[in-house]
């Protein structure tokens, strides 16, 4: 017998996903907090951004529910993924959004009445009140991340330090395109972060039936970079993660992904009705966990932050929203031949007729 | 002046805009140091560098998307896919992303792309190898869809593809790549887009065709000089947005139409033509507009291709039956 035939197989590569979180569910923290943490000023801008996407959400529900909007998907629980996220970013990188990141748009500086309008089914809403070069939404589940590589490979080649930040959901992950982008990002070591907002669940299918990974995170690793989780209900856990893998982007270390986990307490959009394929009480547990109560309780117990603040907060981020709203339904709707304006840089002649048509259609 | 093939003449349109326009880039599948497998893009990494000259994983929907980002930063990204047949992957970046960048910003964002892609049969290629889907990327609304038939026109139309403001798939004629030579000069003059172009003047019959099919189509023209019909040729180039004006005007003269593609019949771009003549110059036909195609087949493997695609003999065939079409006068 050969003896040799016994021993273990050589080990040629091991790898290691961590987890982040700072702050319990009850606010407390785990552990040592980034500095940032203790910048009172930052952290309540952190805490009225979620609040403003939550109360932008309720209202924008109402809206569609009284039929003066589209279907919409609200972000209501996952606040903390996409305002940690937009606050991680400079203004001159580059935002590649997913349709569900309301929160990182309004803290990018676009207009509350630009998002209704896209919702209310109006390009006009994607003109640009935010910086100019980030991507609009984007709705086909994925097609983003290649984008985001896109992006990243043209700021890497002007040697423009800045970074490609790509917003994605779980449902995302099982995508081939969004392979193709990460594996590509590895190789040519390009300056984009990938965040994944796992949220459990893509309409009615659960990450379990996405993947039999155990994390989204490890994605990464095939690709030839690192991922991490991140508690995505943990505002300051996102921020953290995602200063990091922006500051290595900059640096020239390349991509990273950083899987932020949280949960979609709400339908997947106002089509859907959630209660068909999951159990309310797993929300009503997931509810216990939601983001912005954790923050408050944080602020709470280390920044002497008062009721009269948290108060002045709601009534400002209602009295914001409430204004959009009026710009939003005061907006005139565009002319039917307007459908032609942006359809080339010049709109080839052979179409003036169809224009011509719309224009005359449309009384 | 040398002359040089129509492969060679995508090749010189290449290096002159990487030359001239810094954010032209290029990159595809063995494009690199490989020089791509038919050679179009052969020492352009060399020259240019891989910064600007770089081989992509085998990545279609990547290579698509590169596209889009690249575009929406300003670049003027060329990519290349290896075959048509490889290019559905990269279709949901067409449709979804590129031809609708500059309209669901309202003009913010804009997609100056061209997407390179060899089209047709004729080589004897395995499976997958010999698409001509011409019809279903001129369906789609924002895009513009051009095909050479010359070295000249692969050069001029080339370049006015990668200037353009907006999205270009590139169509090259797999056959033709080294079936004629021409001379090219590297003047660095784009040709028109949007513009059909009539390359021989007839008054008999209109024979409208696009890509490898129109040599067939002049060799086809010139079997009909022989018997007496003067066939007017003209080669389409640009299918989306297309130059409807030239083929009305050509049919209004002759009153006869034959559209020539080797793309399968139904839903063909030739549908449309012939749509056209119908809702348009009705009263100037003096005979039904007729169609010579691949067949509603799948594009057989190499052993059969030659009976799919339309003959010189089927071509001049169609023609003589519209000439001699009994209700005519």
């Amino acid at each position: 017998m050969d003896t040799m035939a016994e021993q273990a197989l050589e080990v040629i590569a091991t790898f290691e996903v961590e987890r982040r979180g700072y702050l319990g569910i009850d606010g407390k923290p785990l552990r040592c907090l980034p500095a940032f943490a203790g910048d009172r000023d930052l952290v309540v801008s952190l805490y009225r951004a979620m609040v403003l996407a939550r109360a932008f959400d309720m209202k924008a529900v109402s809206l569609q529910r009284t039929g003066r909007l589209g279907t919409y998907a609200t972000s209501l629980g996952q606040e903390a993924v996409a305002v940690g996220v937009a606050s991680a970013m400079a203004e001159h990188d580059v935002l590649i959004p997913s349709y569900r990141d309301n929160a990182a748009l309004l803290w990018r500086g676009v207009a509350i009445e630009d998002i209704l309008l896209f919702w209310g089914g109006d390009e006009r809403g994607n003109r640009g009140s935010g910086p100019v070069q980030d991507l609009p939404f984007c709705i086909p589940v994925g097609s983003q991340a290649p984008h985001a590589a896109g992006v990243g490979y043209a700021l890497k080649y002007r040697k423009q330090n800045h970074v490609a930040v790509c917003l994605l959901g779980d449902g995302a992950t099982s995508k081939g395109d969004v392979y193709e982008a990460m594996n590509f990002a590895g190789v040519a070591k390009l300056p984009v972060v990938f965040v994944v907002n796992n949220n459990q669940w893509a309409i009615s299918v659960p990450v379990a039936q996405q993947t039999a990974a155990q994390t989204l995170a490890q994605k990464a690793i095939a690709a030839g970079f690192s991922g991490e989780q991140a508690d995505g209900n943990d505002v300051i856990a996102v921020r953290a993660a995602v200063d990091e893998a922006i500051a290595a982007a900059r640096a020239g270390e390349g991509p990273r992904l950083i899987e932020a986990l949280t949960y979609r307490l709400g339908d997947h959009t106002t089509s859907d009705d959630a209660s068909r394929y999951r159990p309310p009480q797993e929300v009503e547990q997931r509810w216990k966990a939601e983001p912005i109560a954790r923050l408050r309780n944080y602020l709470v117990a280390r920044m002497n932050w008062s009721k009269a603040e948290e108060e002045e907060i709601a009534r400002a981020c209602g009295e914001q929203v409430d204004a959009a709203i009026e710009r939003y339904l005061a907006t005139p709707p565009r002319r039917a031949e307007t459908m032609f304006d942006h359809l080339y840089a010049t709109m080839p002649p052979v179409y003036a007729w169809q224009r011509d048509e719309a224009e005359a259609n449309d009384g | 002046m040398a002359e040089i093939t129509l492969v060679d003449a995508v090749n010189l349109a290449l290096a002159r805009a990487l030359a001239d326009d810094p954010d032209v880039v290029v990159f595809g599948e063995d494009v690199g140091l490989n020089g791509g497998v038919f050679r179009a893009t052969a020492g352009l990494q060399q020259r240019f560098g891989a910064e600007r000259v770089f081989d992509t994983p085998l990545s279609e929907a990547l290579i698509g998307g590169l596209c889009v980002g690249m575009a929406a930063q300003g670049l003027k990204p060329v990519g290349e896919i290896q075959f048509m047949g490889f290019v559905y992957p990269c279709i949901d970046q067409l449709v979804n992303h590129a031809s609708r960048l500059r309209n669901r910003t309202q003009g913010r964002l804009t997609c100056p792309m061209v997407l390179r892609t060899p089209h047709g049969a004729g080589i004897r290629a395995p499976e997958h190898h010999s698409e001509a889907t011409e019809a279903m990327l001129a369906h789609i609304p924002g895009l513009r869809v051009v095909i050479p038939s010359t070295p000249e026109r692969a050069y001029g139309l080339l370049l006015a593809a990668i200037r353009d403001p907006d999205p270009v798939v590139f169509l090259e004629p797999t056959r033709i790549y080294r079936a004629a030579k021409a001379e090219v000069e590297d003047s660095g003059e784009a040709l028109p887009l949007d513009v059909a172009f009539v390359v021989r003047d007839g008054r008999d019959v209109t024979l409208v065709s696009w890509g490898a099919m129109v040599r067939d189509t002049l060799e086809a023209a010139d079997q009909l000089a022989a018997e007496g019909i003067e066939a007017e040729v003209i080669d389409l180039a640009t299918l989306k947005p297309y130059d409807e004006k030239t083929v009305l005007e050509s049919v209004a003269r002759t009153g006869r139409c034959v559209v020539v593609h080797e793309a399968a019949r139904t839903g063909g771009f030739g549908a449309e033509i012939a749509a056209l003549i119908a809702e348009r110059a009705l009263l100037s036909l003096l005979a039904p507009v007729a169609r010579v195609t691949g067949y509603d087949t799948i594009i057989p493997l190499p052993r059969l291709e030659r009976q799919y695609m339309p003959s010189v003999e089927r071509i001049a065939t169609a023609a003589r039956r519209t000439c001699n079409f009994a209700g005519s006068n």
